[in-house]
């Protein structure tokens, strides 16, 4: 059985003036309808640059994007981009980090989100208008039929994005994508944009992409998660498999680096050393290789060869992309990183 | 907004009174006497004496400043009471000994030359200038972008002088295709003002228009790279919609507010256009008092034009709140 | 004396925009009356979101910008109104760490250069020499004393708030403010940065101001931590006592949103949603500030602001306490 939204290998290729970028090398992923993936990496890991990929936003730049991003069927990659356009909006849609750059400072919020309602339906700008407010009001605005004519600026931050999340599904798209949608918000708004998102889906059976780099919002919303490195996917499966049973080094170090709520505060954060990869220089064989604490197990491969996206152990839905065998794997975690979890 | 606009007419008449006291108080202190130059050849003592109680010249400073302010508003009269008698109806900016007319007369007489020019070329500027560049940057860096770049960048490294001067050679003198420039007045013969002022036109417009093509290009790509635009394209939007309702949009505002203080400061004497086309605008009356020391004519022409450049600052400040949600005061 | 701060009514309101040609101006009432005393060699957490005046209260203290009333007193000296040249002196002992590692560091100059100027400013020869003392103090954060010649755009941002922090050390501070030192950097670096600061300031007994809107980010490094909400101090408590009991009701709502990384944890703590968005710091409301978006308002909170009272070992500003 097909899934609502599948990529198959997708590559994306940048040349600059440094050299070719290998922006995302290879992803493949999948996801249902009502359901959200969290596509999780820090900055330069290649997440922003799949999504766009998806709404076919790098036809026309310079970029090149090899394979297939399969959406209810249809391959976007392949299509041209007056067909993609169509469906822009209407099939799936985005939302940005920071609401105040993403949306026009010189028209209203009320013309912006009509006209996002105008390019796929055949309605009068009244019509339009009134679709305008009840999104509004359905994301939680007060007052939307005042708002409804206020700019952008005049809108809080968590508003805006409120207001940026009703644009965006003002043509019921079945795909969502948020593009770090709460990174730039105050925490207990943010719980308030996490809860509506979790709503809508909830009414609208929306499929949802959250992008982030903050492993709590991706676990308060997503069902499936894919952590990327330096354009690859290095671990894919559950929430509760990679966050409470991750299989990779990089998820290791991530998982005992950041700091939490519970656990002892006088312990030192177990640091990954070394820094993020430019992607013009991407280090041989594993990305992740210079920054690994477990190379010497394994030998010469982690600077020779890329490992493959693997099941954890035979038949598993948990993949994992590393060159330590599940023996020696299974027992790192269970002696080293479980009990700093 | 009604305050705003109070407020700023108020530093605007602020601003003027300054213009024009300094520019009083420079004529003061030149070693030129106004006298003995409205004299003119043959001079003798007696009648420079006469003169200069003509003038008013020998009152006090602010005596003289503050008739001649006060003039402004409600007029004056030189040698009142006796048979030499001169009116000088308000608004009284001065009066000309050497053309024997009041200076504002003479702004009003030069006036239309100058705002046919100014308001002509704008419009001829404006329309190549933000066609090409808005082309250039649709069409960035490929060899139409460069090919109008590089010509814009020519058009604006040629002085006024020598491109009317060229332009005249050839298409007055050599072809013969339009008249001397001059001045008509356009509501006699349109046809004929048209002509006499398509040389003017065109010389300013050359210089402007690539100004205006470099501006409206770097506009228009900084715009294109931002958020909104992306945001645009995610909705769905067209390409033609997207370019004219978001980006160009976005990219006027400073166009408009920079077009504006062009043709504020336009108004007050397109100078080297006039005086290459010998034009009877406000620019060559300007360079004629300055080249006679017509201290009177002088003193009215800069503050002329400083009240247009400053009525065309509000203006302009205005438009970019209308243009601009962000900067309304609320 | 123990403290090595002691700020008292600090209040800082900066004008707004004027609504009519003669009517009154509005004023942004960004940090209004906070009361607290660090101690000697104590790290002190700073947390809320924006507008809370966290930020505007480290420049405060640092005297970065003039307090509107109040009274600041550092080591047992009231710089509340000093001016720059009486202050110069002092900035020995009370430095700041940035947020931003790519605007705080001048990239015209060399690392080398930034790590020595408090030096020059201060008019010090450290003993060995500048040079040696910069690349000691490279040393220390962790960087190459090699890169003494370098640019800061040579560097990550993680390795550039290593060059700020050595600045920061350089005159053997008695109390650093570090307004949000992680915030810009990489999750995985951020830990490196923290981990450094920890350790520097247990190595180097300095008292810390940790200002930051990140609650897990502060539970690993403060001892004290104190709640800010639109310009007030609304509850002020050691870290155990704050992030296992806290008392206020805000305090109680910002850790409830604090996403939880554990997906067997979310659900198992209790949540509280605020409703509504921060009010304006121009137009608070009256009394107690947080009562629009509390729960458990009552009459008294719009009329009486609450004073920040010993409960326990904490202080709380509330009329209804937990």
């Amino acid at each position: 059985m097909s899934k609502f939204l599948e990529v198959n290998n997708l590559s994306i290729s940048f040349p600059t003036e440094d050299g070719v970028v290998k922006a995302v090398d290879n992803m493949s992923f999948s996801l249902e309808k009502g359901k959200t993936l969290g596509i999780v990496g820090e900055s330069g890991s290649g997440k922003s640059v799949t999504s766009l990929a998806i709404l076919g936003l790098h036809k026309g730049s310079t970029a090149e994007v090899s394979g297939q991003i399969l959406i209810d069927g249809q391959d976007i990659n392949a299509m041209a981009e007056n067909q993609v356009r169509s469906l822009r909006g209407k099939l799936m849609s985005m939302i940005f980090q920071d609401a105040l750059a993403a949306l026009h400072p010189y028209y209203t919020v009320g013309n912006q989100i009509a006209e996002a309602y105008l390019v796929h339906n055949k309605v009068s700008k009244s019509e339009a208008k009134k679709r305008a407010i009840e999104m509004l009001d359905r994301v939680g605005i007060p007052e939307p039929q005042k708002r409804v004519d206020d700019y952008p600026h005049q809108f809080s931050g968590g508003m805006r994005q409120r207001a940026m999340i009703a644009m965006a599904l003002s043509c019921n798209p079945s795909l969502l994508i948020a593009d770090e949608p709460t990174t730039a918000l105050d925490v207990t708004v943010q719980a308030q944009i996490i809860d509506l998102l979790r709503d809508l889906q909830k009414e609208f059976n929306t499929a949802i992409i959250l992008i982030t780099h903050d492993l709590g919002v991706v676990s308060e919303t997503a069902d499936d998660i894919l952590l990327m490195y330096a354009g690859k996917a290095i671990e894919y499966g559950t929430v509760r498999d990679v966050l409470q049973k991750p299989q990779h080094p990089y998820g290791w170090g991530l998982l005992t680096s950041i700091p939490r709520l519970t656990g002892d505060p006088e312990k030192s954060l177990a640091a990954i050393p070394g820094t993020p990869p430019s992607l013009i220089s991407v280090p041989s064989g594993c990305a992740f290789h210079p920054r690994c604490s477990y190379v010497k197990q394994v030998g010469t491969a982690c600077s020779s060869s890329i490992p493959d996206l693997l099941p954890v152990s035979a038949g598993a839905h948990h993949l994992v992309r590393c060159h330590l065998d599940t023996a020696a794997r299974e027992e790192i975690f269970r002696s080293q990183v479980a009990p700093n979890l | 907004m009604f305050n705003y606009l109070v407020r700023r007419i108020l530093s605007g008449v602020v601003v003027l009174g300054i213009v024009s006291a300094i520019v009083f108080g420079i004529f003061y202190i030149l070693p030129a006497d106004p006298a003995r130059l409205s004299c003119g050849k043959t001079c003798s003592e007696e009648l420079i004496l006469k003169i200069r109680h003509t003038l008013e010249l020998d009152q006090t400073l602010p005596v003289q400043y503050g008739r001649y302010v006060k003039g402004i508003f409600v007029g004056r009269t030189y040698l009142k009471g006796t048979p030499a008698e001169l009116k000088c109806s308000a608004p009284c900016l001065g009066y000309s000994f050497q053309t024997n007319q009041p200076v504002t007369q003479l702004l009003k007489d030069r006036l239309p030359a100058t705002a046919s020019i100014a308001f002509g070329a704008s419009i001829l500027w404006l329309l190549i200038g933000l066609s090409s560049g808005i082309i250039s940057a649709l069409r960035r860096g490929t060899w139409v972008d460069k090919l109008s770049q590089g010509v814009a960048l020519g058009a604006a490294s040629l002085q006024i002088y020598f491109v009317g001067l060229v332009l005249q050679f050839i298409f007055v003198n050599k072809l013969a295709w339009l008249p001397t420039p001059g001045y008509s007045s356009p509501l006699h013969y349109p046809l004929d003002w048209a002509k006499q002022m398509a040389l003017p036109w065109i010389t300013l417009a050359f210089l402007l228009s690539a100004i205006y093509s470099r501006l409206t290009r770097a506009g228009m790509i900084e715009i294109m790279g931002e958020d909104y635009v992306r945001t645009a394209r995610a909705k769905g939007l067209g390409n033609r919609t997207i370019k004219l309702k978001h980006v160009l949009r976005g990219a006027i505002t400073p166009i408009v507010t920079v077009f504006g203080l062009d043709l504020g400061g336009l108004l007050g004497g397109a100078v080297i256009t006039e005086y290459v086309f010998n034009i009877p605008g406000l620019g060559k009356l300007s360079t004629d008092a300055v080249s006679n020391l017509d201290l009177p004519v002088i003193t009215g022409t800069v503050i002329f034009s400083a009240f247009f450049i400053i009525v065309a600052n509000i203006l302009v400040d205005l438009l970019y709140a209308a243009l601009d949600p962000k900067v309304r005061i609320q | 004396m123990n403290s090595i701060l002691k700020v008292e009514g600090l209040t800082k309101h900066f004008p707004g925009n004027k609504h009519s040609l003669f009517g009154k101006r509005d004023v942004v009432q960004a940090v209004d009356g906070i009361s607290f005393e660090v101690a000697k060699g104590e790290a002190i957490g700073l947390v809320g979101e924006s507008g809370c005046g966290k930020s505007t209260t480290g420049r405060l203290i640092t005297r970065l910008l003039e307090p509107t009333a109040g009274t600041i007193e550092f080591d047992g000296k009231d710089i509340t109104h000093l001016s720059n040249a009486q202050m110069r002196p002092i900035r020995a002992d009370l430095q700041i760490i940035f947020q931003d590692p790519y605007a705080s560091l001048n990239p015209r100059h060399t690392v080398g250069t930034i790590v020595a100027s408090p030096f020059r400013i201060g008019g010090v020869e450290p003993e060995g020499g500048t040079k040696k003392r910069v690349q000691e103090l490279l040393e220390i954060v962790g960087l190459n004393p090699e890169h003494y010649n370098r640019y800061p755009h040579e560097f990550s941002g993680g390795q550039r708030q290593r060059i700020g922090i050595a600045r920061a050390l350089a005159l053997r501070p008695k109390l650093i403010v570090a307004d949000e030192p992680v915030s810009a950097l990489d999750v995985s670096i951020q830990a490196q940065v923290i981990n450094l600061l920890k350790d520097l300031q247990k190595q180097f007994d300095i008292a810390f101001i940790f200002i930051a809107h990140d609650l897990a980010v502060v539970r690993h490094f403060a001892q004290r931590v104190a709640v800010m909400y639109l310009g007030n101090i609304v509850e002020i408590a050691d870290r155990d006592t704050l992030y296992s009991n806290p008392k206020h009701p805000y305090t109680k709502a910002l850790l409830s949103a604090v996403p939880e990384v554990d997906p067997d944890a979310v659900g198992s703590r209790e949540r509280i949603r605020l409703t509504g968005d921060v009010p304006n710091p121009i137009n608070p409301p009256s009394g107690c500030r947080f009562r629009t978006r509390c729960w458990k308002a009552q009459d008294i909170c719009a009329s009486s602001a609450p004073a920040l009272l010993h409960i326990g070992t904490s202080q709380v500003a509330c009329h209804f306490p937990e």
